[in-house]
């Protein structure tokens, strides 16, 4: 509790353009600097102000977007009239977010479990994994399904976790040769890093298997990403069989 | 109904933007030039963030069923209805019956049709912005085709005459194109060496330049320290890819990426990316954020007066 108090008073505030500002709490990914992160994210949630359009999690920091023209006169936020200049007023407030966050006992995380089809057609490059490891492909699914998973943020693509906690030892480099199509829900690995493509997206990932579970779900307003930022995530093994009769059903069910 | 006869070359229904979704992992999407599109809305007496069309480079050819108020700005397509010229950055009427035709931009790249009432596509997580990439917003979540139809929204109930915007608010486009940009937090991962270059030297708009990102042609900079780590990228951004080069972020973007940023164009010059097309060149020029503030809002005081001239009457108390 106290590591995560110290992030959180140590974080630097930085502007991004005239239209965000970055807190920042550290420049290392690290399970503290995450509890920091949501820590924040949370308190933010609670205590938007107004002309803040929304925010960003991201692994050592969250970005904060607002709108300038919103910022002046207005609300919690009084700029100050020599500079008209609503950078200042929105970092004088989020100063005052930071220095009061109480940090609540944090819920129990979610956890989600993703179902995975292995190797053959899902998973083109799993022999290719374990030969680079001098593994079987079975060890290597054991590995994979047997880590214990952080979703740290969701980006880059909509739904698209960034995971930690892969274990080390079936790391791999990602491809010399990306492909052009990587098949929505292929599970692969890309240096320390695992995930699921949520679309249809050219990529390098070492692609080891695949998930019948939609991680990007349009319709559902309210909750668009299957995962979101501080998610737990376990991988379990399917057979192809039941991958088929899952995706046929279409309603997978929420975690 | 609007009857597509020939969408253009990339034609796509857009609105203001699918903001509130970055943290899940959605880009903001919307009209590129946020200028013209505002313009085109106010012309057309639509409210703002109406849906609008969005012709890149070839506009298309449009057949309408019912009459309809219409305005157009941004990039000159030529448009003629029923072999009439209509002027840019004005407003119109479409007879029942008529065809609006666009032509190739000679100025600019991207223009922008409002018809009041505006597109009455359906919202996807509260925008009419298509987003490809995940075939979200829009029609079905792509470029417009021949024989697509769109429904035009409800009229509101105020009809303008036609009206042209005043000549001191449209803004000229050619190459080269200043960019005015504010430093940011990794601008130091770049020597002074490296950033004077950057200044310096113009870059060129190269053919990879859509709505995800602009590719710059270029002298290659050097990132000095080079541990980014990924987080939220947004509209404006300029990053510096491995190979050195830059890359404009434009709203199609992925929401978090992990090269390092040199700086993030300024909202006032947002119009100025949209409107650069593949071998205009760029120049970069730094201003203070307050500076950044100031012309973003200037842009927004030529509305509130554009709109008080349209409509007197909502504005006269």
């Amino acid at each position: 509790m106290d590591d995560i108090r110290e992030k959180l008073r140590n974080a630097k505030l930085l502007p991004v353009g005239e239209a965000a500002v970055l807190v920042s709490f550290d420049t290392k990914i690290d399970p503290v600097v995450h509890q920091a992160v949501r820590a924040f994210a949370a308190c933010l949630e609670q205590h938007p102000f107004k002309g803040m359009t929304e925010y960003v999690e991201a692994f050592t920091g969250v970005t904060v977007f607002y709108d300038p023209a919103k910022i002046c006169g207005e609300g919690l936020l009084q700029p100050d009239p020599e500079q008209a200049y609503s950078y200042q007023a929105v970092v004088r407030y989020l100063q005052k977010l930071l220095s009061g966050i109480e940090i609540a006992a944090q819920d129990e995380p979610r956890c989600v479990r993703i179902p995975v089809c292995y190797g053959g057609a899902y998973g083109p490059d799993l022999e290719a994994v374990a030969e680079y490891h001098g593994m079987t492909a079975q060890e290597v699914i054991h590995l994979h399904a047997g880590g214990a998973y952080l979703v740290y943020m969701i980006g880059f693509a909509p739904g698209f976790p960034y995971v930690g906690g892969l274990p080390a030892c079936i790391a791999t480099p990602r491809r010399k040769s990306p492909r052009l199509a990587i098949p929505k829900g292929s599970v692969g690995i890309a240096g320390s890093q695992t995930g699921v493509y949520p679309l249809e997206t050219p990529g390098g990932w070492q692609l080891i298997g695949r998930t019948p579970l939609a991680l990007f779900r349009p319709e559902d307003q309210e909750n668009p990403s299957l995962l979101r930022a501080g998610d737990r995530l376990e991988f379990y093994e399917i057979t192809q069989q039941e991958y088929e009769a899952m995706e046929n059903e279409g309603s997978v069910p929420r975690p | 109904m609007i009857n597509v006869i020939r969408p253009g070359s990339f034609t796509t229904i857009q609105d203001s933007g699918r903001w509130g979704y970055q943290a899940w992992g959605l880009p903001i999407s919307g009209a590129m030039d946020p200028y013209a599109y505002a313009a085109a809305n106010l012309l057309a007496g639509n409210q703002k963030g109406a849906a609008v069309l969005e012709m890149t480079q070839e506009g298309g050819m449009f057949h309408f069923d019912e009459s309809a108020f219409a305005a157009i700005a941004g990039a000159d397509m030529q448009a003629v209805i029923d072999d009439r010229k209509l002027p840019n950055w004005s407003s119109f009427i479409i007879p029942a019956g008529a065809v609006l035709r666009f032509g190739r931009a000679l100025k600019g790249r991207r223009a922008y049709f409002a018809v009041q009432g505006g597109i009455a596509s359906v919202p996807v997580m509260g925008s009419r912005s298509t987003y490809t990439a995940a075939g979200i917003g829009g029609l079905e979540g792509r470029a417009l085709l021949t024989g697509d139809s769109l429904s035009i929204g409800d009229a509101a109930a105020c009809r303008q005459p036609p009206y042209s915007m005043p000549e001191k608010w449209v803004p000229g486009y050619r190459s080269p194109w200043e960019l005015s940009m504010v430093l940011g937090p990794q601008t130091g991962y770049f020597s002074e060496a490296e950033q004077q270059k950057f200044f310096r030297n113009g870059y060129i708009v190269s053919d990879m330049a859509g709505r995800m990102d602009y590719e710059l042609a270029g002298p290659p900079l050097v990132v000095s320290e080079h541990e980014s780590v990924s987080e939220a990228s947004g509209w404006g951004a300029v990053e510096i890819s491995e190979g050195g080069h830059p890359f404009i972020v434009t709203p199609d973007h992925g929401t978090t990426r992990g090269f390092s940023k040199i700086g993030y164009i300024i909202q006032a010059d947002f119009y100025k990316i949209a409107q650069a097309a593949p071998g205009d060149k760029i120049e970069f020029i730094a201003v203070c954020n307050a500076e950044a503030v100031k012309r973003f809002r200037g842009q927004h005081e030529i509305f509130k007066a554009l709109a008080m001239l349209l409509r007197p009457e909502k504005h006269s108390i």
